[in-house]
């Protein structure tokens, strides 16, 4: 999900390191230092594997069908997740159409037409920063405030939830998709500002097809963030039995994450279970969409 | 969190010209284009949504703090050391809560500053480049664990699997100090990642010059990069400090939900976002002290990671100025 800032690192980049491996470490003391940097690299994958391995052995038991098919009930063993996992789908959904357009108009205004001296625009880029470090359950207050002003009684509805996340990934996808056209070379521009476009034909017809495969990339990197997201969620309500399925942007729901933490918190060991195989259908969700970015960017992604 | 990418967002590129001049009074401007013009407007509205979030954010805490604040005096609120709100002689001392905050933001940080330099050193420093394109990735996987999933992690296989029955740690069923270890791996890859970048922008002839002074690998990266590199670095464990304080779900379900002092990291607490996560859960009518209780210490958590956040930008700045 930082592949983000694996793209700006990659440019900066300057040649190889001055050597590799172990050559030229003489010194004990030297040698002692990149044992500890391997070390600390080892217990941080150490972790990693560790976690999955938790997970998966938790979970195995409970990793079947019932899962996908059925919904939350009183006894572990006729429980599933059935509600959650179409909940999930539907507020991520809603997010996407929410939040890409937004962004990446956002993005296009600052990358393309923005005065970079206007104080409106060196306001809306320290904002952006500031916003993508926000803590995400002031997000879900936020939320919450606006659904009390607006006189909504049920807060626990797809569309509330998708809204709290699309304010969440905003700045992810703007800055996704501002080092998307970044990238996209001035000369393509310029060639086409000679050729007599407007500024607007040069981005809808040059700027934005070229850059769309980092656009793509970042927006479901923001979106498989989103998907993993529970605590704004929380906040609005929507930990709770849903024993249908959603049906519509109005509908009640809950969302795996949540289910997740439902089941976490229950005393009863098939709970836990449970949990722990939802984790693995969440995890599982979460390399198949990064796996789907990774395979744009390489699969699509122009060079220049 | 994209606290990795929020550092990228205003880099300019040295080379690359000025945006494409936007000013109309030019004489090669030609007859007013009104679609042209109106789509513009879009997408500075689309950039305004970003300011009105942020005015919306704070106007959504403000307002209910301040009914918040008309009942309970804001130093009492402040420096009082009984956390109870719901309790019939209630008490709204958040002290509890920001020392619950504080044991796990330094018990993460503990795990993720020397973990995040040591793999951060040795991916700028040591890696060779093939090496470094399978190792970033994994790394990264760590921060694209759902929050949900550490914290079920942290509870069911640190305290209860490790604590309990391997070591036999006094503690009961939930502890701060599973809740801020885990959350220290979380934020590994956030100063990993900024501490990279920012090695990796220290220029090459520093290495060759300290080589050619005889200094090892060791020598070189110690006494030149590092503290070249020094101002990204303490913006990634700044930025890294504002991801631990606000994060909730590991809190919400490892760390406790009892607020109280914490004094040892083998009790349990409830931090700010944990009080939020578990007061939202019993059902607050609006405009109850309950219901401004969770905005009055949302703004708090609002205002301590704001001011973190300026800090760590202003870092960033100071270090992008160096070269």
């Amino acid at each position: 999900m930082r592949t983000i800032g694996t793209t700006i690192s990659a440019s900066i980049r300057p040649e190889r390191p001055i050597a590799s491996g172990t050559n030229g470490e003489r010194r004990p003391l030297a040698l002692l230092f990149l044992v500890l940097l391997w070390l600390s690299l080892v217990v941080a994958f150490g972790v990693l594997v560790t976690l999955i391995v938790t997970i998966v052995i938790d979970g195995q038991n409970q990793f079947t069908w019932r899962l996908f098919t059925e919904f939350p009930a009183s006894s572990p063993d006729r429980a599933g997740a059935r509600p959650a996992i179409l909940g999930s789908m539907w507020v991520i959904a809603t997010t996407a159409v929410l939040t890409i357009p937004l962004g990446v108009a956002a993005a296009v205004h600052l990358e393309e037409f923005a005065d970079k001296k206007n104080w409106f625009n060196r306001a809306v880029e320290l904002n952006v920063q500031n916003l993508a470090a926000v803590p995400s359950i002031v997000y879900g207050l936020l939320a919450l405030a606006f659904l009390s002003a607006l006189g909504v009684r049920d807060k626990n509805i797809v569309i509330a939830g998708a809204l709290a996340l699309s304010l969440l990934i905003l700045p992810v996808i703007i800055i996704a998709t501002r080092e998307a056209l970044r990238s996209v070379p001035m000369e393509i521009r310029q060639g086409s500002l000679a050729l007599g476009a407007t500024q607007w034909q040069t981005v809808w017809r040059q700027t934005l097809p070229s850059a769309v495969p980092g656009i793509a990339t970042g927006a479901i990197l923001a979106l498989s963030r989103a998907l993993g997201e529970a605590a704004p969620l929380l906040v609005l309500g929507a930990l709770v039995f849903v024993s249908f399925d959603p049906d519509g942007i109005f509908s009640g729901y809950t969302t795996l994450p949540i289910q997740i933490f439902n089941w976490t918190g229950r005393p009863q060991e098939g709970f836990h279970e449970l949990a722990a195989a939802a984790s693995v259908l969440l995890l599982v969700l979460l390399v198949l969409m990064n796996g789907v970015a990774i395979f744009i960017r390489n699969k699509f992604q122009k060079r220049w | 969190m994209t606290a990795v990418a929020s550092t990228g967002g205003s880099v300019d590129r040295p080379n690359r010209p000025a945006p494409l001049s936007t000013t109309s009074g030019s004489a090669f401007a030609g007859r007013p284009r009104y679609g042209e013009m109106a789509i513009k407007l879009f997408l500075r509205v689309a950039a305004a949504v970003t300011i009105a979030t942020t005015v919306g954010i704070l106007i959504a805490l403000a307002i209910p703090s301040i009914g918040f604040f008309a009942e309970v005096p804001v130093l009492e609120f402040l420096f009082g050391t009984r956390w109870a709100p719901r309790f019939a002689d209630a008490s709204f001392g958040v002290l509890p809560l920001i020392t619950a905050t504080a044991w796990t933001t330094a018990l993460a940080l503990v795990v993720a500053v020397p973990l995040g330099l040591g793999a951060a050193i040795f991916l700028a420093e040591y890696a060779s480049p093939r090496l470094r394109k399978v190792l970033k990735p994994v790394l990264e996987i760590l921060a694209g664990v759902p929050t949900v999933v550490y914290g079920y992690f942290a509870l069911q296989f640190v305290q209860s699997t490790v604590f309990k029955e391997w070591l036999g740690l006094p503690t009961g069923a939930f502890s701060v100090l599973a809740a801020g270890l885990v959350m220290g791996v979380m934020i590994i890859p956030t100063i990993a990642s900024i501490s990279e970048d920012s090695m990796s922008a220290v220029p090459q002839a520093l290495r060759q010059g300290s080589a050619a002074l005889g200094a090892n690998r060791m020598q070189t990266t110690l006494r030149v990069v590092f503290p070249a590199a020094l101002s990204g670095i303490v913006a990634a464990i700044v930025l890294g400090i504002s991801r631990a304080v606000g994060e909730t779900m590991i809190v919400a379900i490892a760390a406790g939900s009892q607020a109280r002092l914490v004094a040892n990291p083998l009790e349990q607490g409830q931090t700010m976002t944990g009080f939020i996560a578990n007061a939202a859960l019993g059902d607050s009518r609006v405009g109850s002290i309950e219901y401004d209780t969770l905005f009055a210490v949302g703004l708090l958590l609002f205002l301590i990671t704001l001011l973190i956040n300026f800090i760590s930008i202003r870092f960033v700045r100071r270090f992008r100025e160096a070269y």
